[in-house]
């Protein structure tokens, strides 16, 4: 019973750090409509950025700075934010599909640059020996487990908290406003893109913290983790979830990352070894074909966009006596 | 600050700009003064929007200057328009339909500091305070005109002669000394007509200078002291409109040589 409840706290902790990516993808696109397609790069950078201020010193690489675990998580956050503040300056003028195919360029550059930065990234080998939180009680399992998933929780609470009090702000509502009519927002004296940019930032922050916590809680980290899968997954999550919606963000992370979990114990007892590289393709699948029936069945998601469109017009609603007649 | 006291709030000198070879406005000058109602009338394809655009920044002119208040602003986008004084209007109006009405009208507040991301997030009592200040005086605007029954109600739901009241209160959260008023009686029900001329007339007496681009005769002439003809990218004649419509070359550009 104490197993089940252990494994139920990693994979409920595993699932939270995609929880808190998630959410940065929301102020990004739920929010802004800034379609980033290169997630995975900037939860890459927030990990490595993590694991090499907070790694033991090593001799085959630059860094290991030996720092806290909460200067790596700040540090992993503001280096992904740093770098989506300086592509969204390059980018952010450029029509959305054009915006996905650069930051979908970033994140190749970026996974590719890990791969050869041999002398600060490890290489292909990576870096491990990422200190995990509450290291000291790893010889009590479960305690373990759910020290590290209360870690996660307050984790998701506290970006959850931000990210909906910033949306419910001002600051929130003229990034509704430029959504819905960019040339109205304008000429009432707001910058869109000094708008995007910075909710463009603020996402990547998130993004990096949630992948730098990742990276603690594997202790591992390889660029082969960072692929377009990532990316993929992440969108599924917020799809599924309820695109500007932050708490779809977060029950489509935990939901994905469940049939992601599932379907991969799945296929590691149901095939036999030499088949199971293949079969793991399903995974992929399953997570295809459960965005397809969401979409299906809930076009907006689960939980819809319930944050941002808090009134919807009532059918009924008659708007004034008389004046109405659309002249 | 004390030079432009008496000069033109709004002031374009030598405008032009062409589309693809085609000019669509040519040298055209035009002053606005202080506390003036000023109408621009001119047929179809005179240029007028193309003007009315370019003086509203969302257009670049190819030559010329545009001045607010006395400050040179020809190079500055339409987002720092607003913050110079000026606003303006949409022919076709442009409300944000899945906002509310009172939520459309905060939109035009000015130096809000909810509005910076790191005020909203580490100055929240400032914050809070600011945004129930535009709140109250949103309220004021909206109730000048005419839709506080409607105040909570997306913007989707107004008719076409409301989302143009909505426009106006949405700018005029910002104080602006200037407002160009484009085409505000197009395709408004003639009871709803007589309240907008109401409170056009009402906010000119209170000292804001507007610029009245509109096809409506009877509202120019009721409205303005001066009128602005264009015809095929420039200035026509000006004048008090009961003299300009008198104009020979005013009715020819109107109904062509058969006049």
């Amino acid at each position: 019973m104490i197993e089940i409840l252990s494994y139920g706290a990693f994979f409920l902790t595993m699932a939270l750090t995609y929880a808190v990516i998630a959410l940065g993808l929301n102020l990004q696109w739920g929010q802004t409509g800034l379609f980033n397609v290169g997630i995975a790069g900037f939860v890459a950078v927030g990990a490595y950025v993590s694991a090499i201020l907070t790694t033991p010193f090593s001799d085959g690489r630059l860094g290991g700075f030996d720092l806290p675990i909460v200067v790596g998580w700040i540090g992993g956050g503001l280096g992904a934010g740093f770098l989506c503040l300086l592509l969204g300056a390059l980018t952010l003028r450029l029509r959305s599909d054009y915006l996905a195919i650069a930051t979908f360029g970033a994140a190749v550059v970026i996974q590719l640059a890990l791969l050869n930065l041999e002398a600060l990234t490890g290489g292909p080998f990576g870096i491990s020996f990422i200190p995990r939180p509450f290291a000291d009680l790893s010889d009590r399992a479960n305690l373990f487990a759910f020290a590290n998933l209360a870690v996660m929780v307050v984790l998701v609470l506290a970006c959850y908290a931000a990210l909906q009090h910033l949306v419910r702000s001002p600051w929130g509502r003229v990034l509704r406003a430029l959504r819905e009519d960019e040339t109205a927002a304008r000429a009432l004296g707001k910058n869109p893109v000094s708008y995007r940019l910075q909710a463009f930032a603020i996402g990547g922050c998130v993004m990096g913290l949630g992948g730098a916590a990742q990276g603690h809680f594997i202790g591992f980290i390889a660029p082969e983790n960072y692929l377009p899968t990532l990316t993929f997954q992440v969108w599924a999550m917020l799809i599924i979830g309820g695109s500007g919606n932050m708490r779809g963000a977060v029950l489509g992370a935990v939901l994905v990352w469940a049939i992601w979990a599932l379907s991969g114990s799945v296929v590691s007892s149901v095939f036999p070894a030499d088949q199971q590289a293949r079969a793991a393709s399903l995974q992929i699948v399953l997570i295809g074909v459960s965005l397809c029936a969401v979409l299906l069945l809930r076009p907006r998601g689960i939980l819809g966009e319930a944050g941002t469109l808090r009134r919807q017009p009532k059918a009924t609603s008659t708007p004034s006596e008389g004046q109405n007649t659309h002249d | 600050m004390t030079a432009h006291r008496e000069g033109p709030v709004l002031a374009a000198r030598g405008l032009s700009r062409s589309f693809q070879g085609i000019q669509a406005v040519g040298d055209m000058s035009l002053s606005l003064g202080r506390g003036e109602l000023l109408g621009l009338i001119g047929p179809n394809g005179a240029g007028k929007t193309t003007m009315f655009n370019m003086l509203a920044g969302s257009l670049a002119p190819d030559s010329g200057r545009i001045e607010v208040m006395g400050q040179d602003v020809t190079g500055e986008g339409a987002e720092r328009r607003l913050s110079r004084g000026l606003g303006r209007t949409f022919q076709i109006p442009r409300p944000f339909p899945q906002m509310t009405v009172l939520e459309n009208v905060l939109c035009g507040a000015q130096d809000q500091s909810g509005e910076k991301v790191m005020s909203a997030f580490f100055r929240p009592a400032q914050s809070r305070k600011d945004e129930a200040r535009a709140t109250e005086k949103a309220r004021h605007l909206i109730d000048f005109l005419l839709l506080s029954h409607l105040i909570e109600q997306p913007a989707s739901v107004l008719s076409g002669g409301q989302r143009k009241l909505l426009e106006l209160a949405r700018i005029l959260m910002a104080d602006p000394k200037v407002v160009l008023l484009d085409e505000p009686a197009a395709g408004v029900n003639p009871t709803l007509l007589e309240q907008i001329m109401e409170r056009v007339v009402e906010l000119n007496a209170r000292g804001v200078s507007i610029l009245l681009i509109e096809h409506n005769m009877e509202m120019i002439t009721r409205l303005c002291s001066r009128v602005v003809v264009m015809a095929l990218g420039r200035e026509l004649a000006q004048g008090a409109p009961a003299d300009v419509i008198r104009d020979p070359a005013v009715v020819r550009a109107y109904l062509g040589d058969a006049a």
